[in-house]
């Protein structure tokens, strides 16, 4: 192989033709993407099927669910550099880099949505602080700085960079402290997921999202941070195990995978359990007050029935917590990765719910159920970053030690 | 997001939120600074720990 001498001691990598493919065909889809967002920004945002309902719409789901869906980098970081579970350094490396991926794609994505780049630096600037959305932009941008030095080790880790004694020294440096950066990045991470469910829990107008709360902060606040704590490390085990049956080779110990999901699994549980009481609360006591009833959120339109909440709380919800929690259920391998998919899965309903059919509900006597279907700008450009992720995926597995318990569980023969 | 921005205003808002702003940011830049200068320092002196 030309790569030959880029790629990790002791492991085996498929050849240089089939991996160029490979880059080749996620390349494809990015490009599709990129050609939409490039059509937003010249031509603006009528190239979306936005409008005065709708203007959190696809992108706001995407940015929302890769946000919570990357939550598995820093809980991951926090249990193994702040509460010592030591057994995850031969997963965070991954967690890392799927977090990185999450956030460098919300803000990829929320380049495109504000319409004008150009002006983007503005909430920075000109800080509304009122207003969650600006504690999200400034965590978020924090906190994707925290994981780019997360990432920064594992390039320097690579054959050729490592050889170099300035960048291996500065690779061990980081490592040194690196519970600093895990600590801060958890800070930043409970404020910002927590803010984006507080966007919706303030929306007092909006029946159907608004909740009580502590101060100012609504219940979505809590329920966002620890959905993300949750679903986060369930995203982190799924795409894991999609990794390994690609590779074709196990890549993680079990004892690894069993803990992060035992830990997922009670987070899960506990984060259903409010779950519950909210809904139950919300139902019988806060939309009542607005003069709302429960299946007036869930009748009368062609999309939104009782299905979905059913799909998030009992099937998304309960089902993969009653898994995870379970020891014969996490050492079931089908069971284990189907419980991972389906908290990845809820968190994303979750999202989807409180943005799109919070927008959707009418909230005024005379307003009917307004739908929404996303333009095919919109939908290649939030497929642009699961292709940008697959490919940063294959270059990171080929060219760095993602995997260190990889060449221990599949020994080269000489 | 400085005071000398004309919107800046001293009141708890500010100092709260733009506080623990600067103060992720402080860490961030302060841990990053610390690696370089100690990675710059040890590869002046020929030192290179072979563990992580």
């Amino acid at each position: 192989m030309i790569d030959s001498a880029l790629i990790p001691k002791g492991v085996k990598r498929c050849p240089t033709w089939q991996f160029a493919l490979a880059v080749a065909l996620a390349s494809g889809v990015l490009l599709w993407g990129v050609y939409a967002m490039l059509l937003c920004w010249i031509k603006g945002l009528n190239q979306t099927n936005m409008n005065n309902a709708y203007g959190f719409a696809l992108w706001i789901w995407a940015d929302l669910a890769v946000i919570a869906l990357g939550g598995g980098a820093f809980f991951t970081g926090l249990l193994r550099y702040v509460f010592g579970k030591d057994e995850l350094k031969h997963l965070i490396n991954y967690a890392v880099l799927i977090g990185f991926i999450c956030y460098s794609s919300a803000q990829l994505i929320l380049a495109i949505d504000v319409g004008q780049p150009l002006r983007a630096w503005f909430i920075f600037w000109h800080a509304n602080v009122h207003s969650m959305l600006t504690e999200v932009a400034f965590c978020l941008s924090a906190y994707f700085g925290v994981l780019c030095i997360e990432y920064l080790p594992l390039i320097l880790e690579n054959r050729q960079i490592d050889k170099v004694p300035f960048w291996h020294n500065l690779s061990h440096n980081l490592h040194h402290i690196m519970a600093v950066f895990a600590a801060t990045g958890a800070f930043l991470s409970f404020f910002h997921q927590g803010s984006l469910g507080g966007v919706s829990g303030v929306l007092f107008g909006r029946p159907f999202s608004f909740r009580e709360g502590v101060l100012v902060w609504p219940w979505t606040f809590f329920l966002f941070t620890w959905s993300a704590a949750a679903c986060g490390p369930c995203f982190t085990i799924a795409i894991t195990k999609m990794t390994e049956a690609i590779a074709g080779k196990k890549l993680v110990k079990d004892n690894v995978i069993q803990l992060l999901a035992k830990i997922a699994g009670w987070m899960l549980a506990t984060y259903i359990v409010a779950k519950i009481i909210d809904t139950i609360y919300w139902a019988t006591v806060t939309a009542p007050s607005k003069g709302m009833n429960l299946m007036d959120f869930y009748s009368n339109n062609a999309f939104y029935g009782i299905w979905i909440l059913v799909l998030e709380i009992g099937i998304c919800g309960i089902l993969p917590a009653a898994i995870l929690i379970t020891p014969a259920g996490r050492k079931n391998p089908k069971l284990l990765t189907t419980a991972a998919v389906l908290g990845a899965v809820g968190v994303c309903v979750n999202r989807w719910v409180m943005v799109l059919q919070t927008l959707a509900v009418p909230v005024l006597p005379f307003e009917s159920w307004t739908l929404y279907l996303p333009s095919w700008q919109e939908v290649a450009t939030t497929i642009l970053p699961v292709a940008y992720g697959v490919i940063l995926v294959l270059i990171s597995y080929r060219y760095l030690p993602v995997f260190p318990q990889e060449p221990e569980l599949n020994p080269i023969e000489q | 997001m400085f005071p000398f921005n004309f919107e800046w205003v001293w009141d708890l808002g500010h100092m709260v939120f733009m506080g623990g702003l600067w103060y992720a940011l402080t860490i961030i830049g302060l841990g990053v600074t610390y690696c370089v200068v100690k990675a710059v320092k040890e590869t002046s002196e020929g030192a290179q720990d072979s563990h992580h």
